[in-house]
């Protein structure tokens, strides 16, 4: 679904970001990512997202090679990648509703088959009852839940999220991962950079680590693994 | 394979990309929906999809004008301005035109014969002339027809008959051909007098030649100035859009980032451009009509003072439309320019 293949990012100025990065996930599979701030984290979802592209190195999603994308293609490529980002990015002057609806507008659905899926998505993420509302006037947790459901209205085989608990207390991080894990059910790819250790361990899944834009570990965190300690 | 644009999509294309197992997601779906997913991919459906955009975005870029509605009248009234200048003066070169036709805009010349020429050679001259490309028609006058001509239009009919001969020499009246300019009527004028026989040529109503000379440097002048003001106005619809986008450049990114193509970021601000447009080339039109209003009776005592019944010509209908749609062109393109230079900019980070 999505493989890695020595990647590096040096930005300008001559920072490396990644080095020689390489992983591959499969359909279905959770995945965490962890590693301090600046260990490359936000940079490895850039890149996924083509909002930077690879020094060195293969990028591929679904066997597609993203280099070889130009940039006209990048809102296609986009199109198959839900992001849930942690500062929700939702925007103010309209319904949660039409927040949710703004990726199957992009693509084209017919208002009534979009306003099924929007409906079927805030039903998942248990805010059918709001979606007349304005998200300023959400919880941050039901925020975060409108993000989701935009991530996933048009079913993308691929889902990122990036702190997607940052902000929210124990309890609402786990209905968050609860959500997650059930997108794996259906065959999604889950992509999770986070810092919440405890969380990751309780979880038990996959672990990318990365330190300095090196991958330092990859597999379920068994003990405390200094490397990824965040 | 999987990432294409969408009319070189086929309607399976979603379903049939590999390792995408997306077909069986019930759960976030409660609803029966397989296959569902494909129908939208159509052709037909992404016409009316993409129609349904437009539409949205035309009337969500006026709603936004509207919604502020003091400021978008200042544009408004700032385009309209604009506007309405260059087309205030094709409209007055036009009438002062118009004024100048009635006097027969083509110019005329008198050929004088020397009076003892025999009339076998008058008439030799006046075939050879009618045969003159820069001539259009030649009409002869004899000294009798003009004595009387001369009596009937003046009140020195009876000094006239006093003297014991007929003053007047015979004369051809030549009306030129319509496209002649002013050197080429002066080079006719030259070879006309060359010729036997004749005494001199004078040139009747030069000055309306002079006044379509004048009329037609008018008409470059305020072309060029209108060039000049719409050069303007997409300057400042340019602006305004900009300001537009930096005032929504959150929306810009997010739209980027669920997988909006610049096409239809572009949208609902060229449909600004076109609202600030097209409503200024409508105020444009406003202010010319009433303008025309308010100049029409001054404008017709003064033409009764001299005896004309000379109507101020006023905007058409369609030239109404024309302005109209002129200003919306302008605007859009306005908007064009603004987005293709700001859009670029603004990219996820």
């Amino acid at each position: 679904m999505l493989r890695f293949d020595q990647v590096s990012k040096r930005y300008p100025g001559g920072h490396d970001a990644l080095s020689r990065v390489s992983f591959e996930l499969s359909s279905g599979e959770m995945t965490f990512l962890t590693g301090h701030s600046g260990a490359g984290k936000s940079t490895l979802l850039k890149l996924i997202m083509l909002m930077e592209r690879a020094s060195q190195g293969q990028v591929l999603i679904n066997n597609q090679n993203l280099n070889r994308l130009s940039s006209s293609q990048i809102p296609y490529l986009r199109r198959q990648i839900g992001v849930v980002f942690q500062n929700h990015q939702l925007l103010f002057d309209r319904s949660v509703y039409d927040n949710v609806a703004l990726p199957l507008v992009i693509e084209g659905y017919k208002p009534k088959e979009a306003a099924r899926r929007v409906r079927a998505a805030l039903d998942k993420v248990g805010l059918l009852s709001k979606e007349k509302l304005n998200p300023l006037t959400l919880s941050g947790g039901e925020q975060q839940r409108v993000g989701i459901a935009r991530a996933v209205v048009n079913k993308p085989p691929l889902l990122l999220a990036d702190e997607p608990t940052g902000n929210l207390d124990p309890a609402l991080s786990a209905e968050i991962m609860n959500l997650f894990q059930q997108f794996t059910d259906v065959g999604v790819c889950v992509l999770i950079a986070s810092h919440d250790i405890a969380l990751i361990r309780r979880l038990n899944r996959r672990v990318l680590g990365l330190s300095k834009g090196e991958l330092v570990h990859d597999g379920v965190l068994t003990n405390v693994d200094t490397a990824t300690k965040a | 394979m999987s990432i294409q644009p969408p009319r070189r999509r086929s309607s399976n294309t979603r379903s049939a990309r590999p390792g995408a197992k997306r077909v069986s997601t019930p759960e976030i779906e409660p609803t029966s929906s397989r296959g569902a997913s494909s129908h939208h991919t159509a052709v037909g459906d992404r016409w009316q999809a993409y129609l349904l955009h437009h539409r949205h975005s035309a009337k969500d870029s006026l709603q936004r004008l509207l919604a502020k509605p003091l400021q978008s009248l200042l544009t408004w009234l700032v385009l309209g301005v604009a506007l309405a200048l260059p087309a205030i003066l094709l409209i007055s070169m036009n009438n002062l035109q118009a004024l100048g036709q009635r006097w027969d805009g083509a110019p005329q010349m008198s050929v004088f014969i020397n009076p003892r020429a025999q009339t076998a050679a008058i008439e030799i001259i006046q075939r050879r002339i009618s045969q003159h490309d820069g001539v259009q028609q030649v009409e002869y006058i004899s000294p009798e027809q003009a004595l009387s001509d001369f009596e009937s239009q003046s009140n020195l009919g009876s000094a006239l008959r006093s003297l014991e001969a007929n003053p007047l020499p015979p004369a051809l009246v030549i009306t030129p051909a319509a496209q002649l300019s002013a050197e080429a009527l002066t080079e006719l004028g030259a070879e006309l007098e060359a010729m036997p026989v004749v005494d001199e040529v004078v040139f009747d109503q030069a000055w309306v030649q002079r006044l379509h000379e004048i009329l037609r440097l008018g008409e470059v002048i305020s072309l060029s100035l209108g060039a000049l003001l719409a050069l303007g106005v997409v300057l400042v619809i340019g602006n305004t859009v900009r300001l537009a986008i930096e005032s929504r450049r959150e929306e810009i990114v997010i739209i980027k980032l669920v997988g909006g193509t610049n096409a239809f970021v572009r949208r609902p601000f060229l449909y600004t451009g076109l609202w600030y447009g097209g409503g200024g080339g409508l105020l444009a039109l406003l202010l010319l009509v009433s303008g025309l209003q308010w100049i029409a009776s001054p404008v017709a005592s003064l033409a009764a003072l001299y005896g004309s019944d000379f109507i101020l010509q006023g905007l058409g209908l369609s030239d109404g439309i024309l302005l109209i749609l002129l200003a919306s062109l302008i605007g859009w393109l306005g908007a064009w320019l603004a987005v293709g230079r700001h859009l670029g900019e603004i990219e996820p980070q």
